[in-house]
């Protein structure tokens, strides 16, 4: 069972299969996708290879059935490896994640999610629209259906990885004469549509996501509207899920900042026996930076894995949830940008050089994309509203 | 009942995508375009013009989805 926190998975042998494809499939392959800013390839033919692209998917319908929290946890073990792919298998579970807690109760999502399983499929989002900047709770485009068919076109500023997709989920108006707020979710299979590119992806980091805009045409049978209004999945799934695994991969960079670090500091000491470098103070400070990083989403994910269990849908509307919420993704991707930069000045000239084991330059890079994905400004405007709105 | 006050207070606040006096007092408000949001408008115009003060549990797509749930809560808060 999703929610159960005592489903029989061994977390320990399941993450350290994690680690050995970060290891083998993500890390030698991360600095090309950087470069290159091209779509990881080699890591998601190997999280196909076993089955991890369906993680989220319940067993009895063939997928591994993790919780959130097991989920989260092989987020942050690919984000030591390569955050670009670690943030592609986010985003994709993020999707599985609306499908999984919102959909099951229909027939078709039902055969779609054994679907899923067996061709590992990976799936996109198209949530941002022009027109509308990055409010994901408005729409302009409409789902329009007739005769149990819908047509949708949907101009998307950021598909991330939309060309190499098997289906997008996407957000858009109920129907012609609904207002913006009234969204529902579809699922567009690659058959059914085309993309026209709209604008490229050269950016400074998580440039492996490949996250370009595009114009989307999509088709296909009524039956892919997802049974419930959008607003429910967003303030139950989309919202906390998006933040909760985006930290967990950032935490992962994090980490990964701080080994490298620690790799510098112990080659200092090695030329000084029984001195302790000031770098290995520094590294220490560090060190509790990434503590409070790591005890915040702990807090986050036992919250959220809890309202899930517990099943209480109003739980999720509520303004103090979604606000602890909104605190978690500002404080982690403030401090994943803290804890690099302390890093590179731990690692000192060896993590400025891109051409050092102990380089730091895409760290920093795909850090400050932290803070801009879904923009920490808007955010705490929304928070800013919600305080007022929430009583203790 | 303080329907006609709400709507009132629904037109000025709510921010909706329709014109509030086309709504009845059980048409679905976050239907009509009523977003978390924007509840947070219309709630401080009805607690300052009612002078009631919403409680936790109050604040939510029950007490926040029609007209007539929400002339029902402020009834409830005026007869504390």
């Amino acid at each position: 069972m999703q929610d159960s926190p005592s489903n029989a998975i061994d977390l320990t042998s399941l993450l350290e299969l994690v680690h050995k494809i970060g290891q083998e499939s993500l890390a030698p392959y991360a600095d090309s996708v950087d470069r290159e800013a091209r779509f990881p390839e080699e890591a998601f033919a190997a999280l196909r290879a076993h089955k991890f692209l369906s993680a989220y998917v319940p067993v009895e319908y063939g997928g591994l059935g993790l919780n959130i929290t097991q989920l989260s946890k092989i987020c942050e073990v690919l984000g030591q490896y390569c955050a670009s792919s670690a943030m592609i298998f986010a985003m994709h579970q993020i999707q599985v994640g609306c499908i999984v807690h919102h959909a099951l109760g229909s027939e078709y999502f039902q055969a779609y999610a054994r679907q899923m399983v067996e061709k590992q499929y990976l799936l996109a989002s198209a949530t941002t629209e022009l027109g509308i900047g990055g409010d994901v709770r408005s729409s302009i485009c409409a789902v329009k259906v007739t005769d149990g068919q819908f047509v949708l076109e949907k101009q998307a500023p950021v598909i991330s990885y939309g060309a190499m997709a098997d289906a997008i989920l996407v957000t858009c108006r109920r129907a012609e004469d609904a207002p913006r707020s009234d969204q529902v979710q579809v699922l567009v299979s690659k058959k059914d549509y085309t993309l026209t590119q709209l604008a490229g992806w050269d950016t400074l980091g998580f440039r492996g996501t490949c996250s370009c805009g595009f114009t989307l045409n999509s088709k296909g049978d009524a039956r892919q509207i997802l049974p419930v209004p959008y607003a429910g999945i967003h303030s139950k799934t989309m919202h906390p899920f998006s933040h909760i695994v985006w930290g967990s991969l950032w935490l992962g960079l994090a980490t990964d900042a701080l080994n490298r670090a620690r790799t510098a500091v112990r080659a200092e000491a090695r030329k000084n026996p029984g001195v302790i470098p000031v770098s290995g103070t520094r590294l220490a400070e560090a060190d509790i930076v990434l503590f409070s990083m790591r005890s915040g989403l702990h807090l986050a994910l036992a919250d959220y894995q809890r309202l899930l269990v517990e099943g209480d849908a109003d739980a999720f509307s509520n303004f103090s949830f979604a606000i602890r919420i909104n605190n978690l993704k500002i404080s982690c991707s403030n401090l994943v940008v803290d804890i690099v930069s302390r890093a590179m000045l731990i690692c000192g000239i060896a993590g400025y050089k891109n051409d050092s084991k102990l380089s730091l330059g895409r760290h920093l890079r795909d850090a400050f994309g932290a803070s801009l994905m879904v923009n920490n400004d808007r955010i705490l405007g929304q928070n800013a509203t919600m305080q007022i709105g929430q009583r203790d | 009942m303080h329907t006609e006050q709400i709507r009132a207070l629904v037109a000025q606040h709510a921010r909706l995508s329709v014109n509030a006096n086309d709504l009845t007092d059980d048409s679905d408000l976050y239907g009509a375009g009523l977003t978390s949001l924007t509840t947070v408008n219309l709630m401080l115009a009805l607690e300052d013009h009612f002078n009631v003060e919403f409680t936790d549990k109050m604040l939510g797509r029950k007490t926040f989805g029609t007209i007539r749930s929400l002339s029902e809560a402020i009834e409830d808060l005026l007869n504390k």
